[in-house]
C-alpha cells in the first residue's frame, strides 16, 4: 500500500503523463536528477520516514478522523463551569458563516488592491475594538491576551526606559509564565498584594513598592478570579505620579457593561478577543489585542501590524495597508525589538462580526446577563454545606472562587465526581494558589442558565 | 489527454467592487443583531438588581458606539467584503513565494469544525480530550520522524513564535552551562525571514547577518572569521528564500558546534525537502515548521497558525510547558518541567491546526509528502524554465546555473531599465489577471525588483502555463503600453491608487474609524 | 499648489571621460574634447528624464537654465518652461551652474535636478548646500558621489513617485577627486560636503511599504552600540572619520563634530578636531586606538577615499582588528561590487585590510561584508 504508485487528489502532476512532458521540457529523465547535483549524498536521507500508512480516500479518512475525535468529551456534551481564560460563551452562527468563507479563510498577505475586503474587515475589527475600549488606536491582533500582555509590558520598558513591573499576586499563572519568558532579560518582576477581604489591590502595598524605577504597573480586570477592581483610578494616579505606564488587561466580554479601562486611566489595555465569537477550540480560539491613545509615543511602540486607512483620488473611497512600518524594529533604544508574524487574523475578522451582530445593546445586555448568572450560581452553591462560593467581598464577573475546605475533599475528587454527572467543575487553583486552600475558579456565561446551575448544585450536594 | 482541455486562457477578470460603506456607518439606531438568552424573574429575585452587582463607578457611562444593524445586513456586509478578497481557493496562489500557498483539504475543515474541537476546554480533564491528545501526540511522533529530531511541542502560535522559543531554549541551555552571560550572539543570513533576526534580539542577543558570496549562499569564509565562545546560536534557513540549497550545511553547523554553539533550523521553506533532507542529516539540534503553510492549514488572513518546534534529547528539558505523553493507555499533559522555558501561550498552542496537519499527513504518508516535495521542484523548474525562456526583462540572479528548488527569486531589473515598469508596478498588474498580487521580497532588497514565486505541488501544468503566460503578456505590455501596468490595478476590488501618505506619516495615520475622524477628517 | 522642478544641465559634462580625458573640468579639457569632435552626452540624458516627466507636466512647473544648459534640451522635448538667467552660449562655466542654481533655490524650487558628475554635483552643493532636494542625472565621467540615480530613466521614475507620493530624503556624499592627480593616474578623492535627494530607501511604490526604518532611528542605533562599546573599552582613543554616520555617534555624545572632517575622542570627549595625519600619528603613538569609519559614497570606500588623514601608518599603528565600520544597510546594499574597497596607497596595508568585517548595521545588529 505505503509505496504503491497513486494519482493523488492534491497533486494534478503526480499524473504519470504529465510529470514526463514536464521533465521533457526540462531535459531530464526523472525529478531526482533536478536536485542530485543541488544536495549532496551525505546530506540527503536515506531511509523512509517511519509514518502510518496513508489513508488514500476521503471517506476512510473522514472515518479515521472522526474515530479519534468521538474519544473528545465536549463542552456541548457536557455542562462546563471551566473559564480561566477560554470561555464558551455563544458563537453566533453569522460569525462561523463568515469565518468559513474560502475568501477570508485561505488568504494570506494579499494587499491593497486585492484583498481589500479583507483589510476593510480588519478595520473594522479594530474600529469597533476601539469603541468598546473607548481608545483611538487598537492593534491587529497578537498571538493571544498572554502575548497582548507580554509585548504591553514591553512597550512600557521601552517608553520609560525602565526595568520594574508590578504585577498582581493573583493573576492567570499561565500569562504569568508568558510574561516572565517574554520579559526575562529585561524586566524585574515584583507583585502587589490583594486585599485579604476584598481579594482586590492592596494599595498601601502597592504604595510602599512603587517607585521611580516602575515601568509599569499590570493589573487583570476582571482580575482572574473574577473580582471587579474599584480602585483603577487610584491606581492609575499611583503610575502616573511616578512616571509608570498603567496597564490593565480586560475581557472584552464586560466592556458593554463595565467601564472601560480606558476611562479609569490606563494608558494601555490589552486582553483576549476569544470571548468575542470564537469557539474554544481547546484553547486555539484565543487571540490578543492591545488598545492605545492615538499618541506617538504609545503607538510607535506597537509591535504587530496596524492597518492603516488612506484616501484615494475618488471621493469617499478609502484603501488601506500596513502602516507605520518601521516600528516594528526601533534600533534606537536598549532591548527595544520585538518580533512579530502570522498573528490571528481570522480571529479579528470574526470578532468584528460578533461586534456588528451584537450592536451597543448586545454587549450591554451580555454583561448583563453574564453578571445575574454568576451570581445567581454563586448564590446557589453558597447555600450548599461546606460550599463557600465567592470568598472574597467584592463583586464579580462571570467567575468567582469556590472553596470547598469544610468538605474535606480535593478539587481533584469532586471534579472526578461532577464527571459522572456530566459537569466540568470549575479550574483547580489549589496548586497555583494554595493560599487560597481548596478552592476552584467557577465559570458562568450567559448559556449556563437556571437548568445548568440547578444540576450543578444538586450533584455537589450529592457529592459533598 | 488535457492538453487540448489546458490550453492556457486568457480570462476576461474582474473582481467583485462593492464600495462597501465603513461599517461604522451602516444600520440604524434600534437594529439588532443577534439576541441573547434573557435572564429569568427568579434569577432577579435572588441576586438582586444589577445596580448591586456592579461597583459604582465601573458601571460604563456611555454606551459603546457600535453599529446597530440587523443580521441579514450585517451577513451581506461582510459577505461582500468577502468577495473583495482574493482568497488562495480562488486563484493560482503561486505568486506569494515563502507562504506555500497549497491546497487546503475541505475535508479538514469538517474536522476543526466539529463540536470535538470546537467546543473542547483547555481545562477538561484528560480522560474527556483523548482523542486530542493522541492528535497532538501522535503529529509530534511525525514530526520526529519528518526532521530526525527527538521532540516537538506546538505550542508556539506560528513560525515566529517557534524561532522565539528556540532563540528562548538556546538562552536556557547556555545558561545551565553557566555560559549565558558570555554567549550573547545570534547569527543568521541575510535570505532568512526577519523574523530570525527580530526573535533573537527579542530574546536579548546581538545579531550578526552573513551575507551571501558570489554563490549566492551566505559566506562560509565570513562565517569562520566571525563564530566565537560569544556564537549563541546560528538560525539559518535552507534552501534560502531565494530557493537556493546551501549544499555545505554540515561545515557550517560543525563549524558553530565547535565553537559551542547551537544550530537553529527556520524549516519554513519546507516543501522542496520532505523526506529528502532533514535537520538531522544537516547536524541541526533544533528547527521548526509551519504548520499553516507546508502542512495544508489554511493562512486565514493570517493565522492563526502554528510552530512546529524540534529539539533534540539533549534540548528536551526545556521546551515549553507542559508537554503531551503516553504512558501506553492513555494521553496526558507533562507539568513537571523545571527546566522548562515556560510559556509561550495559553493553554496548547493552537490544536485545530494540528489537527489538520494529522489529517494531512495521514493522506499522504510518508512517500506521498515526499512526492509533495518532488513535485514542487519539478514544478518550480518548470515555470522557471517557461519564464526565463519566454519572459522578456526577467531574470534569476546570483548562482548562474545552479538549479533551485521549490522557490526562486527573481528580478525584473532589465525590464525595469528597459520600460521604466517595475515590480511593484507588476505586482499590481497581475491582479487584474485574477492573480493575489506577489510576495517581492523581505527587506532589504538584495536582489533589485524582486519577485519570489513558488508554485507548490497544488498547482497543475496547465495552471503553470497560465500563470507565465500572465506574466508574459505583462511583460509585453510594459514594453508596449507602459502606462497600463503603471497605472495598475484596473479591475480590482480597489482600482484608484491608493494615496499612501496615511501609512508612512504618523500625522496622516489613523487605523481606527474614530481615530479617522477625530484627527484626519474631522 | 503647482510644485517646482528646476533643471541644470552641464552641456559639456562626460565629454572628457569619451575623449578619455577623465572629467571635464577645464577648459582646456573641453577644447580638446571638442577638437576630436566628441558631442555632448548631457543633452541626450536630460531628453530621457523629460520624457519621463513629460507624462504629468500638468503637475509641475519646469524651471529651467537657458540655452544649451535645459532649455534646448526642454522645448525639444515639447515643455514650454520658464527660463531662469543668463549665459554665454557655446562658453558656459561651472561659474554659471552655480548662479543659477542659487536663483533656483531662492525661488523655491521642490526639486532641484541637475546633469553632470561630481564636478557638477561640487556646484550644486557651492550654491544650495542642503536647503533644497536635488538629484543628479548622471552623466559625468566622475561620479563618485552618492546624489545620482542609477540611470535616467530611474531618475524619471523616481521623480514621478516623488511627486505624486512625496517621500523622504536623506543625505548623501559629494565626492570629488583631484582632476589633475586624477588625470595623472593617482586617485585622491575629496568629501565635499552633502546634498539632500530623495531617499530611495524610503521610496513608496504604489502603497507597498516595506518594513523599513527609517534613516534616523537605524543610525540612532548604530550610534547607541558604537557608544556603549566606547564605555565598555575606555581605555582607546576613537579616531572617528567623516560622514553623516559617524555623526551619529558623535552627536550621541553631545559633541560638536567636524561632518567632513576626522575627530579624535578620548573618554567621550573630543580631545582634537579636524585632524591632519600627522596630529592623528601623535595622539596614538602611546596609547591603543581604534578607527570608526562609513563606507563612502557609492562604490564603498572604507578608506582612502575622503578620510586620507587616517592613513596607511595611522592604520599599520592602530590594527586590523581595532577597525570599527559602521553603515546603514541600505547603504551596504547599494555598494555596486558588494564588497567594501580600501585604497591606501600602499599595497601591503591594502592587503592587511583585506578579509570579513563585522559591520555595526544597528542597535546590537552587524552584518558580515568583505574588504577585497
Amino acid at each position: 500500500m505505503k509505496n504503491k504508485f497513486i494519482v493523488h487528489p492534491y497533486m494534478p502532476n503526480s499524473v504519470p503523463e504529465t510529470k514526463k512532458e514536464m521533465l521533457n521540457a526540462l531535459k531530464v529523465e526523472k525529478v531526482e536528477d533536478l536536485y542530485k547535483d543541488v544536495i549532496p549524498k551525505h546530506l540527503r536521507f536515506k531511509g523512509e520516514m517511519r509514518l502510518p500508512d496513508p489513508i488514500f480516500s476521503e471517506y476512510e479518512l473522514k472515518k479515521h478522523v472522526e474515530k479519534i475525535l468521538s474519544k473528545n468529551i465536549s463542552s456541548s456534551d457536557y455542562i462546563s463551569f471551566l473559564g480561566a481564560g477560554c470561555y464558551q460563551h455563544y458563537v453566533p452562527a453569522v460569525c462561523d458563516e463568515i469565518n468559513s468563507r474560502s475568501e477570508f479563510l485561505t488568504a494570506y498577505c494579499g494587499d491593497t488592491y486585492s484583498d481589500h475586503g479583507k483589510m476593510q474587515a480588519i478595520f473594522e475589527y479594530c474600529s469597533m475594538m476601539a469603541e468598546l475600549v473607548d481608545m483611538d488606536v487598537v492593534s491587529y491582533t497578537n498571538y493571544d491576551g498572554g502575548q497582548a500582555s507580554s509585548s504591553s509590558i514591553r512597550m512600557a520598558l521601552r517608553i520609560t526606559g525602565r526595568r520594574e513591573v508590578i504585577l498582581p499576586k493573583i493573576m492567570h499563572p499561565e500569562i504569568l509564565s508568558q510574561v516572565r519568558d517574554y520579559c526575562k532579560h529585561v524586566a524585574d518582576i515584583k507583585f502587589v498584594d490583594y486585599d485579604p477581604v476584598t481579594g482586590q489591590t492592596d494599595l498601601k502595598d502597592l504604595k510602599n513598592k512603587i517607585s521611580e524605577k516602575t515601568a509599569a504597573i499590570y493589573l487583570e480586570n476582571p482580575s482572574y478570579i473574577g473580582i471587579l477592581e474599584e480602585h483603577g483610578q487610584e491606581i492609575a494616579d499611583m503610575a502616573h505620579e511616578h512616571g509608570a505606564l498603567f496597564i490593565v488587561s480586560a475581557d472584552p466580554s464586560s466592556l458593554g457593561i463595565l467601564e472601560s479601562p480606558a476611562n479609569y486611566g490606563a494608558d494601555i489595555v490589552c486582553g483576549d478577543i476569544q470571548p468575542l465569537g470564537m469557539h474554544m477550540h481547546y484553547g486555539g480560539g484565543c487571540a490578543g489585542y492591545i488598545a492605545t491613545p492615538q499618541e506617538k509615543k504609545l503607538v510607535q511602540e506597537i509591535p504587530t501590524y496596524l492597518y492603516g486607512i488612506t484616501l484615494t483620488k475618488v471621493e469617499g473611497e478609502y484603501g488601506w495597508g500596513r502602516a507605520l512600518n518601521e516600528r516594528c524594529s526601533h534600533g534606537s533604544r536598549e532591548d527595544a525589538n520585538e518580533y512579530f508574524g502570522t498573528e490571528c487574523g481570522l480571529w479579528a475578522i470574526t470578532a468584528g462580526v460578533y461586534l456588528a451582530l451584537m450592536g451597543p445593546r448586545g454587549m450591554e445586555e451580555l454583561g448583563e446577563t453574564i453578571i445575574y448568572r454568576a451570581n445567581y450560581a454563586k448564590n446557589l452553591l453558597s447555600k450548599i454545606d461546606g460550599v463557600k462560593a465567592g470568598i472574597f467581598d467584592s463583586n464579580h464577573f462571570k467567575e468567582f472562587v469556590v472553596n470547598f475546605d469544610e468538605t474535606g475533599k480535593t478539587i481533584d475528587e469532586i471534579n472526578k465526581r461532577l464527571l459522572d454527572y456530566g459537569i466540568f467543575g470549575g479550574k483547580d487553583l489549589s496548586k497555583d494558589f494554595p493560599e487560597l486552600g481548596n478552592s476552584a475558579l467557577y465559570c458562568v456565561t450567559e448559556i449556563i442558565g437556571i437548568d445548568e446551575i440547578k444540576k450543578l448544585v444538586a450533584a455537589l450536594k450529592e457529592i459533598v | 489527454m488535457g492538453n487540448e482541455n489546458n490550453k492556457a486562457r486568457k480570462r476576461n477578470f474582474h473582481q467583485a467592487r462593492w464600495n462597501e460603506p465603513i461599517i461604522m456607518e451602516m444600520g440604524t439606531k434600534g437594529e439588532r443583531g443577534i439576541l441573547i438568552p434573557a435572564v429569568e424573574a427568579e434569577v432577579r429575585a435572588i441576586t438582586g438588581e444589577i445596580e448591586s452587582l456592579i461597583p459604582k463607578g465601573l458601571r460604563r457611562k456611555k454606551a459603546p458606539a457600535l453599529p446597530e444593524m440587523s443580521q441579514m445586513q450585517v451577513l451581506r456586509h461582510y459577505l461582500r467584503l468577502s468577495q473583495e478578497t482574493m482568497g488562495a481557493d480562488f486563484n493560482i496562489d503561486i505568486g506569494l513565494g515563502t507562504c506555500t500557498m497549497k491546497y487546503n483539504p475541505k475535508i479538514h475543515e469538517v474536522f476543526v469544525r466539529s463540536h470535538k474541537m470546537t467546543d473542547l476546554h483547555p481545562y477538561q480533564d484528560e480522560s474527556t480530550v483523548q482523542g486530542i491528545l493522541e492528535v497532538l501526540y501522535k503529529m509530534g511522533e511525525f514530526c520526529k520522524e519528518i526532521s530526525g529530531l527527538d521532540t516537538f511541542t506546538f505550542q508556539p502560535t506560528a513560525g515566529t513564535q517557534a524561532i522565539y522559543s528556540n532563540a528562548s531554549v538556546v538562552r536556557a541551555y547556555h545558561e545551565d552551562n553557566g555560559e549565558g552571560e558570555e554567549r550573547d550572539e545570534i547569527i543568521t543570513t541575510i535570505f532568512s525571514h526577519p523574523g530570525n533576526p527580530a526573535a533573537a534580539s527579542t530574546a536579548g542577543y546581538r545579531v550578526i547577518t552573513l551575507m551571501p558570496d558570489e554563490s549566492g549562499l551566505p559566506d562560509f569564509e565570513a562565517l569562520e572569521a566571525i563564530v566565537s565562545n560569544r556564537t549563541a546560536a546560528l538560525i539559518i534557513t535552507n534552501p534560502e528564500d531565494t530557493g537556493i540549497f546551501n549544499p555545505r550545511i554540515k561545515e557550517f553547523t560543525d563549524l558553530v558546534h565547535s565553537v559551542g554553539g547551537l544550530c537553529i533550523y527556520d524549516q519554513a521553506n519546507l516543501n522542496g525537502v520532505f523526506g529528502i533532507t532533514r535537520a538531522k542529516e544537516g547536524g541541526f539540534d533544533m528547527c521548526h515548521f509551519n504548520l499553516h503553510k507546508t502542512f495544508s492549514s489554511p493562512h486565514g488572513s493570517q493565522g492563526p497558525g502554528a510552530g512546529a518546534q524540534g529539539v533534540t534529547k539533549k534540548l528536551s528539558k526545556y521546551l515549553p510547558t507542559p508537554t503531551i505523553e503516553f504512558d501506553g493507555e492513555k494521553y496526558y499533559f507533562q507539568y513537571n518541567r523545571p527546566d522548562s522555558i515556560g510559556k509561550l501561550r495559553k493553554f496548547y498552542g493552537v490544536p485545530p491546526v494540528v489537527l489538520r496537519a494529522y489529517a494531512y499527513v495521514m493522506s499522504l504518508g510518508a512517500a506521498g509528502l515526499k512526492e509533495v516535495a518532488e513535485i514542487s521542484i519539478l514544478n518550480n523548474n518548470y515555470m522557471l524554465e517557461r519564464m526565463l525562456k519566454e519572459i522578456p526583462g526577467i531574470s534569476m540572479p546570483m548562482a548562474e546555473g545552479v538549479r533551485r528548488l521549490e522557490q526562486a527569486r527573481l528580478s525584473w531589473e532589465k525590464l525595469k531599465e528597459d520600460t521604466g515598469v517595475g515590480t511593484d508596478d507588476i505586482d499590481r498588474r497581475i491582479v487584474d489577471y485574477g492573480f493575489q498580487s506577489y510576495f517581492t521580497s523581505h527587506h532589504p532588497q538584495i536582489i533589485s525588483e524582486p519577485f519570489t514565486p513558488e508554485p507548490v505541488e497544488t498547482y497543475s501544468k496547465a495552471d503553470i502555463d497560465e500563470y507565465v503566460e500572465a506574466f508574459k503578456e505583462i511583460a509585453n505590455e510594459a514594453y508596449s503600453t507602459p502606462e497600463v501596468v503603471k497605472t495598475a490595478p484596473h479591475n480590482a476590488a480597489l482600482s484608484t491608487i491608493a494615496d499612501p501618505e496615511g501609512l508612512v506619516n504618523y500625522e496622516k495615520f489613523a487605523c481606527t474609524w474614530r481615530g479617522f475622524k477625530k484627527y484626519i477628517q474631522p | 499648489m503647482t510644485k517646482k522642478i528646476g533643471l541644470i544641465v552641464n552641456p559639456v559634462a562626460g565629454i572628457g571621460g569619451r575623449a578619455g580625458l577623465k572629467g571635464s573640468d577645464s577648459p582646456e579639457i573641453i577644447e580638446l574634447a571638442a577638437k576630436m569632435g566628441i558631442e555632448s552626452e548631457s543633452r541626450k540624458r536630460s531628453e530621457v528624464v523629460l520624457t519621463e516627466i513629460y507624462k504629468f507636466r500638468d503637475k509641475f512647473e519646469l524651471i529651467v537654465a537657458p540655452g544649451e544648459m535645459g532649455e534646448d534640451a526642454a522645448k525639444a522635448m515639447g515643455f514650454n518652461p520658464m527660463i531662469l538667467g543668463e549665459i554665454n552660449s557655446g562658453s558656459t562655466t561651472s561659474n554659471d551652474t552655480e548662479k543659477i542654481a542659487m536663483k533656483m533655490m531662492d525661488m523655491g524650487v521642490d526639486l532641484l535636478l541637475f546633469v553632470g558628475g561630481d564636478g557638477t554635483a561640487r556646484n550644486i552643493y557651492n550654491a544650495v548646500n542642503t536647503s533644497i532636494t536635488v538629484l543628479g542625472i548622471p552623466s559625468g565621467v566622475k561620479m563618485h558621489s552618492s546624489v545620482f540615480s542609477i540611470t535616467p530613466k530611474i531618475a524619471g521614475e523616481l521623480i514621478s513617485k516623488y511627486f505624486q507620493n512625496g517621500m523622504g530624503t536623506r543625505e548623501a556624499e559629494v565626492m570629488d577627486i583631484d582632476e589633475e592627480l586624477f588625470r595623472h593616474g593617482k586617485v585622491v578623492a575629496r568629501l565635499y560636503g552633502y546634498l539632500k535627494v530623495p531617499n530611495l530607501a524610503n521610496l513608496v511604490q504604489g502603497t507597498k511599504v516595506g518594513g523599513i526604518d527609517t534613516e534616523a532611528s537605524i543610525m540612532q542605533g548604530i550610534a547607541t552600540t558604537v557608544t556603549e562599546m566606547m564605555k565598555r573599552d575606555n581605555e582607546y582613543i576613537y579616531i572617528i572619520g567623516p560622514g553623516t554616520t559617524t555623526r551619529a555617534i558623535t552627536d550621541k555624545l553631545d559633541l560638536e563634530s567636524t561632518l567632513l572632517g576626522v575627530d579624535v575622542l578620548y573618554k567621550n570627549k573630543l580631545v582634537a578636531k579636524d585632524v591632519d595625519e600627522i596630529t592623528i600619528l601623535n595622539l596614538i603613538r602611546d596609547k591603543p586606538a581604534k578607527i570608526i569609519v562609513t563606507p563612502i559614497g557609492g562604490q564603498g570606500y572604507v578608506f582612502g577615499r575622503g578620510n586620507q588623514q587616517i592613513s596607511y601608518d595611522v592604520i599599520k599603528l592602530v590594527g586590523k582588528n581595532n577597525i570599527i565600520i559602521v553603515s546603514t544597510i541600505e547603504k551596504l546594499t547599494s555598494i555596486k561590487n558588494k564588497t567594501l574597497l580600501v585604497d591606501t596607497g600602499r599595497e601591503d596595508v591594502d592587503n592587511m585590510l583585506c578579509g570579513v568585517y563585522r559591520i555595526i548595521t544597528g542597535y546590537r545588529s552587524e552584518h558580515t561584508y568583505k574588504i577585497k
